[in-house]
């Protein structure tokens, strides 16, 4: 099955060693979107690692939004390491909605700013 | 100790408007602690300050740094080296922080990053709730280890009032009534014969009552 070549996977033992830092430095580096990828809920071989993620992209949304970045560029979604076709649909969809929100701001205007 | 929250972005940011170099100080106490101005958060808010900046079109120099404390002089001086490179302080310390950063630097803004909360414990992850107002006469031995001051709403000395309901306070569902858990606390230490002792009338002097307090201790001084 193919994803977007467009995806950049960092691979993490665990969605809960994903810091609020990490999302938000990856946007200030110029990603449009970041999407954290846990496991099932309930599921989360250290207990309670995909929970915390989930806290803390839901933490993070509001925050971007003060600073005026949608807060839909940070997503936090759930599969089991066995759901290829999931893993898929899900990079697709994400790349997707990314593209309707159009660039990170931050970015477009990082390099109109370093043009000028 | 002592508990704080940042402000709304948008009101940090209108007051660094028109600064282009900014040096964002944390603190390792008390601020750390309640994960409202400690390293991570500076970085957190440098981070997000930069990116404001930069939506308007502008560069921000933010320069983080986290001092053991912002209360004593001996670690507010290693900002000296900095400070003369920046147009401003951003401070996430509380606001004896703040303040003792300003009283240091007298020729360099310095602006707050944070609202200065309460004095209170930790009720679990994430939580943290007033316990104590510095009344200055501290009478916990009395109460079973409860304040009444900081916990009761109206501060009562002796006994709830009648909007005391299953425990709780009149104002919130969410707040316990003092006297409730101070009636309960003397059960379990068997001492609810000493709860109608009465507290006599406080003396407010040693409190926020007469004016800024100090404490002078010669042997260190």
């Amino acid at each position: 099955m193919n994803y977007p070549s467009n995806i950049k996977i960092i691979n993490v033992p665990c969605t809960g060693r994903v810091d609020i830092l990490h999302l938000l430095k990856a946007i200030e580096d110029g990603a449009d979107g970041v999407y954290v990828a846990g496991c099932l809920e309930g599921d989360c071989h250290f207990k309670t690692g995909n929970v915390k993620a989930l806290q803390r992209v839901t933490y993070l949304k509001p925050f971007l939004e003060e600073i005026g970045i949608e807060a839909e560029r940070i997503q936090m979604v759930n599969m089991s390491a066995g759901m290829g076709i999931q893993f898929a649909r899900i990079a697709t969809e994400f790349t997707e909605k990314i593209r309707e929100l159009g660039p990170n701001p931050v970015k477009a205007d990082a390099s109109r700013l370093a043009a000028s | 100790m002592i508990t704080a929250e940042r402000k709304p972005m948008d009101e940090i940011m209108e007051s660094i408007d028109g600064c282009s170099r900014i040096l964002l100080v944390g603190c390792n106490e008390c601020v750390t602690v309640c994960a409202a101005g400690g390293r991570k958060e500076v970085a957190l808010l440098a981070s997000a300050l930069q990116m404001a900046s930069m939506k308007k079109g502008r560069t921000l120099d933010v320069r983080e740094m986290t001092l053991e404390r912002q209360c004593d002089p001996e670690y507010v001086e290693e900002l000296t080296p900095h400070i003369d490179q920046v147009d401003a302080v951003v401070s996430m310390a509380c606001g004896c922080g703040v303040q003792e950063v300003a009283r240091r630097f007298k020729k360099t803004p310095v602006y707050p990053a944070l609202n200065t909360k309460f004095m209170g414990a930790s009720e679990g992850p994430g939580i943290w709730a007033e316990r104590c107002q510095g009344c200055g006469d501290c009478l916990l031995g009395l109460t079973g280890g409860i304040c009444p001051i900081a916990r009761c709403a109206k501060r009562l000395m002796n006994g709830p009032c009648g909007g005391s309901t299953s425990g709780k306070c009149e104002i919130s569902d969410d707040v316990d009534c003092a006297w409730h858990l101070i009636w309960e606390r003397m059960k379990e230490l068997g001492i609810e014969d000493r709860y109608e002792d009465v507290i006599a009338a406080k003396d407010w002097r040693t409190g926020r009552g007469s004016g800024p307090r100090k404490i002078l201790r010669e042997d260190l001084a």
